[in-house]
């Protein structure tokens, strides 16, 4: 048996000693080719566990623990062993697309410079690949796109030409910070689709954060609940559904399901199922 | 017949940069009756934003009439729309951006009364009134009556929406129009939010405008629906009939695209 | 890092004005009364700094002189901030020609420097510390207007003006309530940068003889009477140049400082 592609053990985090630690003893594994869901509100150390797996958290963090990612420890290692990794072995796709893209260059070049950072590939091999990984997330006419500016684009394009730089290196893990957060509806179910399609075709494995279980589960099937920096729960989409173990879980659930109730109702609130610690 | 709250006619904003032009609102109609909850809903450039605004008369359309209780509002000057200030009330997306970072929490939701268009100017001359009714909203609300003299920042998202919406009951308003009052907030708050809202709207009697681009808030919320798609109303009726029945292959579309927890 | 700057601005600006406080009540000698006996000495005992020409202390120039440079940063500083900052959120707030009129207004005031302002006020009132600070002042209003624009457009451009509008508070209400509170630490900013720049212009105007008349010592005047002897005795340009230098870099130090501290984007983070 091979070893997981991701195996983070005991992870923990702190931004300084006067402040409650980020994140306390975080573990999980990954496979190859294997999707997880984080969910989370706001603060309990979601998108602190992206950061640590890519080796981004700011100067001011101290990290414990490991962070094996294809067998390099990413925890405590300088960012010049890091970043060949980025880009190659992982990479990652942000929230907001209109501050990920640079907007005074052509995005058509931005996804080039991935390329030919780590592959040194000849320019116009490069461009034929840019132009075909564009097609590839599912963007129109992608010739005209790859030479257009970010401003020119809308918010769903945009949003595709930062998975197209995130997959245009094949990376074997593929992290994405509530990506679709800040796009329309309609939109955001055309990528989360075509997030689906393009993870499956390039093997990719995906860490999905989002704060809503409904889209997590557009496109994983197993989700880890996180809460004030740990792991509270770990399971599949269905288990987690229907037999939740975690109050604050159950909690999350309920509140999620406004679909499924008498219009004019009492919501769930998460507060009916868990206090906090501290109550 | 009583006459609507709300009537708009054919309101149409056009926002000129130069040479270019962009028509945010085409031509819409609609009505609103006292104690009616109308959703609005649409994607970014709908025009959803732009048609409220106008509503509340913080901006003038190009063309087209609003009037608010048997007064066209669109070309009154700001000294006369004290009628419409001490009525309608706002509620916005994000409270990060909505609250004053300087002021206390206090200062925030008392601004409404000290403005001489309000209640005719009472509340402006009686700090003694202004504080009893800072208390009520913040017991409304559920916030605990200390959280006066602290600073937005020291509040949690859902606390923060809950200050804004604070703010908004204060002058005893009649009409609540919030835009997008969830949509910033986690999944988890966002029931709470919704909850407050629901249980204001009916104890006070509020007629409520609700913008969103989320059809389930809309479903649990609101009476009637408006679509709203590049500036143009699609479709406008009770809410079951449009869920069951969309009228537009647009709404059809929303309606799909409402992402559901997708079981294995 | 961005603390150093803060702190040493800090206390090059207090100790300027620690010492115009000192030599309000003391002064090592008298900084006026001409000793010719003891003209020119070096540096030494009980001169710290030597004497200059007429057989003045330079400490106690130097220390009176701290006096008149604080008094015109001070006033014109604020001329133009109380000028300047209300004209900027006029502008700011209001429809397209008001902000047009106020604006190109700035402009041509923009287009004088404050030493061509001071020559024209010497030849109309002959020079003396007031003409020069109101015309350093006045032709300081455009940077506060400039500033004070800017940070209003920003400020009502964002949800809380919004709400505040929708709740009927009036414009004033806002300029006073939303608007000054936030752009308070960029006018601050901009009064510590405009301090150093005032400094500059009235050892300039000093310099040139259109400011402060005889005898009252100022830094500017120092540096005058010193230029003849530059060759013979360099440190006598030394004194007065390396306290200008000081006073500017430490407002402007503190400018920077103020700049970094009250950035809210920083704020936010820690």
């Amino acid at each position: 048996m091979t070893d997981p592609l991701l195996i983070v053990s005991n992870l923990s985090i702190d931004f300084g000693r006067h402040r409650r630690p980020a994140l306390t003893d975080v573990s999980f594994e990954l496979a190859d080719n294997e999707r997880l869901g984080i969910i989370g509100e706001s603060g309990s150390g979601k998108t602190v566990t992206a950061l640590a797996i890519m080796g981004l958290l700011p100067e001011t963090a101290t990290a414990s623990g490991s962070i094996r990612l294809r067998g390099n420890e990413m925890v405590n290692t300088g960012d010049r062993e890091l970043a060949p990794l980025r880009g190659n072995l992982m990479s990652m796709v942000f929230q907001e697309p209109m501050t990920a893209l640079d907007p005074t260059m052509r995005v058509g070049r931005q996804v080039a410079e991935v390329l030919t950072l780590h592959q040194h590939s000849a320019k116009e091999a490069a461009r034929s690949a840019v132009v075909a990984m564009l097609a590839r997330v599912g963007l129109p006419d992608p010739e005209r796109i790859a030479d257009a500016y970010p401003h020119q684009l809308s918010g769903g394009q945009r949003q595709r030409v930062v998975l197209a730089m995130a997959l245009v290196n094949s990376p074997d893990l593929v992290i994405c910070d509530e990506p679709t957060t800040a796009l329309d509806v309609t939109v955001q179910a055309h990528v989360l689709a075509t997030l689906d399609a393009v993870l499956d075709e390039a093997n990719a494995a995906c860490l999905f954060i989002s704060h809503d279980l409904a889209v997590v589960s557009q496109v994983c099937d197993k989700v880890l609940v996180m809460l004030d920096g740990r792991v509270v729960e770990a399971g599949t989409v269905a288990a987690l559904f229907n037999d939740a173990q975690h109050p604050y879980t159950r909690g999350l659930i309920a509140a999620s399901r406004i679909d499924q109730l008498e219009p004019g109702s009492r919501l769930p609130q998460v507060e009916d199922y868990w206090k906090g610690n501290d109550a | 017949m009583t006459e609507p709250l709300y009537t708009v006619r054919d309101l149409t904003r056009i926002y000129r940069r130069g040479p270019a032009s962009v028509t945010a609102l085409d031509a819409v109609s609609l009505e609103v009756a006292r104690g009616d909850r109308l959703g609005i809903v649409g994607e970014s450039g709908s025009g959803k934003s732009t048609l409220i605004r106008l509503m509340a008369g913080l901006d003038r359309p190009t063309s087209g009439t609003v009037r608010f209780a048997g007064r066209e509002i669109q070309r009154l000057p700001e000294r006369d729309l004290a009628f419409l200030r001490s009525e309608v009330q706002m509620v916005f997306q994000d409270p990060r951006g909505s609250l004053d970072p300087r002021m206390r929490v206090g200062e925030i939701i008392t601004e409404p009364l000290r403005s001489a268009l309000i209640d005719e100017g009472r509340y402006r001359r009686d700090p003694a009134a202004r504080e009893r009714r800072l208390r009520e909203v913040l017991n409304a609300v559920d916030l605990p009556a200390d959280s006066a003299g602290r600073y937005p920042h020291e509040f949690s998202g859902g606390q923060r929406q809950r200050i804004a919406i604070a703010r908004a009951l204060a002058p005893e308003p009649s009409v609540l129009i919030a835009d997008e009052p969830v949509s910033a907030l986690d999944v988890s708050v966002r029931a709470q939010v919704l909850n407050l809202l629901n249980d204001l709207v009916r104890d006070i009697g509020l007629t409520l405008v609700f913008v969103t681009h989320d059809l389930s808030v809309v479903r649990h919320l609101c009476t009637r629906v408006a679509v709203l798609r590049n500036g143009k109303l699609l479709e406008e009726g009770p809410t079951p009939q449009v869920f069951s029945q969309p009228a537009s292959d647009y709404t059809a579309q929303l309606l799909a695209a409402v992402p559901k927890v997708r079981l294995g | 890092m961005k603390r150093f700057t803060l702190v040493v601005g800090l206390v090059l600006v207090c100790s300027v004005v620690l010492t115009a406080l000192v030599s309000l009540v003391w002064t090592p000698f008298d900084p006026i009364r001409v000793v010719a006996a003891d003209a020119l000495l070096k540096p030494g005992w009980p001169h710290l700094l030597g004497t200059d020409a007429f057989g003045i202390d330079i400490v106690s120039r130097l220390m009176i002189g701290a006096q008149t440079t604080l008094q015109v940063g001070i006033i014109a500083v604020s001329i133009a901030a109380v000028v300047g900052v209300p004209l900027g959120v006029l502008a700011g707030q209001g429809s397209g020609w008001v902000s047009e009129v106020v604006m190109r207004a700035s402009d041509v005031v923009y287009a004088f420097p404050a030493l061509l302002l001071a020559i024209l006020f010497a030849a109309a009132f002959g020079g003396s510390t007031w003409t020069a600070m109101a015309a350093i002042g006045i032709a300081t209003i455009p940077a506060f207007a400039r500033v004070a624009r800017a940070g209003t457009l920003h400020v009502m451009a964002s949800d809380y003006v919004l709400a505040a509008r929708s709740c009927g508070t009036s414009r004033m209400g806002i300029a006073v309530r939303h608007v000054m509170p936030n752009i308070a630490p960029l006018i601050g900013v901009q009064a510590s940068v405009a301090f150093a720049t005032a400094i500059l212009a009235e050892a300039g105007l000093s310099f040139l003889g259109l400011g402060t008349r005889p005898p009252t010592p100022t830094w500017g005047r120092m540096l005058r009477d010193a230029q003849n002897l530059l060759f013979g005795d360099p440190l006598q340009s030394l004194w007065p140049g390396l306290a200008i230098a000081l006073a500017v870099l430490g407002f402007n130090l503190l400018g920077d400082g103020l700049r970094d501290y009250l950035d809210p984007q920083l704020r936010e983070v820690s």
